[in-house]
């Protein structure tokens, strides 16, 4: 299969972050933007999901949260952190409760900086985030074919 | 010359292989207007084949392997009931045969236990509730203006149904809203990207099965507008411009109302949906008697 690509299907979830950044996510898939002329459906349902795009950082009650929805969505799939907070915890960083970026619990895949990311940012992020969710496709392929050869 | 049996036979294989094509192709135009109706640009009409493909290649994460056989089963009973009436038999069985693989569907979703596809469950045991009167009636009505349930009978007509069954044919459009999963009823699953429960029936199915269920929605689909078709059909083989016309009014129709209304409570769908079946089905049956007499 060539194309899975032009089917990227986006989780959005809220870490801890001010709104700042979902805001500017909703935003990405309104008229002015309109993400889904790109094929990307903003899916509320891990199971169905291939982009887990995370809005702000971590803290020790949704650790385990990202944790298990990371762990349902079946693969290929990408891990894009949006936000400086997604990406390092940004302005929350010294708070007692916050752990850091996304990536101190599940690895992240692309960053996407900025506070807030503007759409345009992030619509960049989700298309880098398409074309490695292929890539990973093509060399699960690869390896499946070097395995029964 | 072909015979009878040869041209049930064409149009059973014709269902089969055009039904999905013709159903994702109707998709991707619904995805394709609404989009234009909220001002955006909107996916490639192909977007749901491109879609299907993708979650052919994901990875199976079923909490068990019973749901993959009952949503395979949700297919089969679909096709069926598509190649029976395709293939011109009798319209009652096309439509047992549609209850039927909607039992596949509950069972493939509550097979989970997950809340979400739990309460999707309780919500479309609701929405058949509501639909099924009014789709068994609409067979009574063929029945009533044609003397017969066959459809291969029924197209052999000389003036189209819909003359003697405009009630019938309304309360048909009314309850297609709830079939086609749109709204104001898309209460137990909805075609669009999310909705409170999640994805309500479909929450749980992973990768192909869900593809296997957009499929299965496509086969389901065509059948449906076939029935819509039907109310026009005649003998005259012109007839069959109009029946196509129609059906794409209808369609036109049902995407306006899904993004002009807002989902309303179970409750409330079946109170209209039983009060539309009462009101234009039974009106339209009491007429069809009396003239009868
Ligand atoms: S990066 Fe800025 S806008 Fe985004 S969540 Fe953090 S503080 Fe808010």
């Amino acid at each position: 299969m060539k194309n899975i690509h032009k089917s990227p299907w986006l989780l959005h979830y809220d870490g801890s972050s001010c709104n700042g950044c979902d805001i500017e996510v909703l935003a990405c898939t309104t008229p002015v933007y309109d993400v889904e002329r790109f094929g990307v459906v903003n899916t509320g349902n891990p199971m169905h999901a291939d982009i887990f795009l995370i809005t702000g950082g971590i803290n020790s009650q949704n650790e385990d949260v990202v944790k298990q929805i990371y762990e349902q969505m079946p693969g290929p799939k990408v891990v894009v952190a949006v936000g400086t907070c997604a990406c390092t915890g940004g302005i929350f960083k010294e708070c007692y409760n916050i752990k850091g970026g996304v990536d101190t619990v599940i690895p992240v895949d692309i960053y996407v900086p900025g506070c807030a990311a503007r759409p345009e940012s992030i619509i960049d992020g989700v298309v880098k985030a398409v074309a490695l969710f292929q890539e990973k496709h093509d060399k699960k392929k690869r390896k499946e074919r070097a395995a029964k050869s | 010359m072909l015979n009878e049996f040869g041209i049930r036979v064409i149009c059973m294989a014709l269902y089969i292989v055009a039904a999905p094509l013709l159903g994702g192709l109707l998709d991707g135009l619904d995805r394709k207007i609404s989009a234009r109706m909220q001002g955006r640009k909107g996916p490639s009409i192909l977007q749901p084949f491109y879609d299907v493909a993708k979650l052919t290649q994901k990875q199976l994460l079923s909490v068990n392997r019973f749901q993959l056989l009952m949503v395979m089963s949700y297919l089969f009973f679909v096709i069926m009931s598509g190649v029976l009436f395709f293939g011109g038999f009798d319209m009652l069985l096309c439509f047992f045969s549609l209850s039927t693989a909607e039992m596949f569907l509950i069972l493939a979703s509550t097979s989970t236990h997950s809340p979400f596809s739990t309460i999707g469950t309780h919500r479309e045991m609701a929405q058949m509730m509501a639909y099924e009167p009014m789709i068994l009636l609409t067979a009574v009505g063929f029945y009533l203006a044609a003397g017969t349930f066959q459809v291969s009978d029924i197209i052999e007509g000389t003036t189209p149904i819909i003359l003697y069954a405009p009630g019938f044919f309304a309360g048909f459009v009314f309850v297609l809203s709830i079939k086609l999963r749109k709204s104001p009823f898309d209460l137990s699953t909805t075609h669009h990207a999310h909705q409170e429960v999640v994805k309500g029936v479909t929450t749980e199915m992973v990768g192909v099965e869900y593809a296997l269920t957009t499929v299965t929605e496509w086969y389901e689909n065509i059948f449906l507008f076939g029935v819509i078709g039907l109310f026009f059909v005649t003998a005259n083989p012109l007839s069959f411009i109009g029946a196509i016309a129609a059906v794409l009014v209808v369609f036109f129709l049902e995407i306006l109302i899904d993004n002009t209304s807002a989902r309303v409570k179970w409750q409330m769908m079946l109170k209209m949906a039983w009060g539309v079946t009462i009101v234009t089905g039974g009106l339209n049956l009491f007429i069809l008697e009396l003239i009868k007499r």
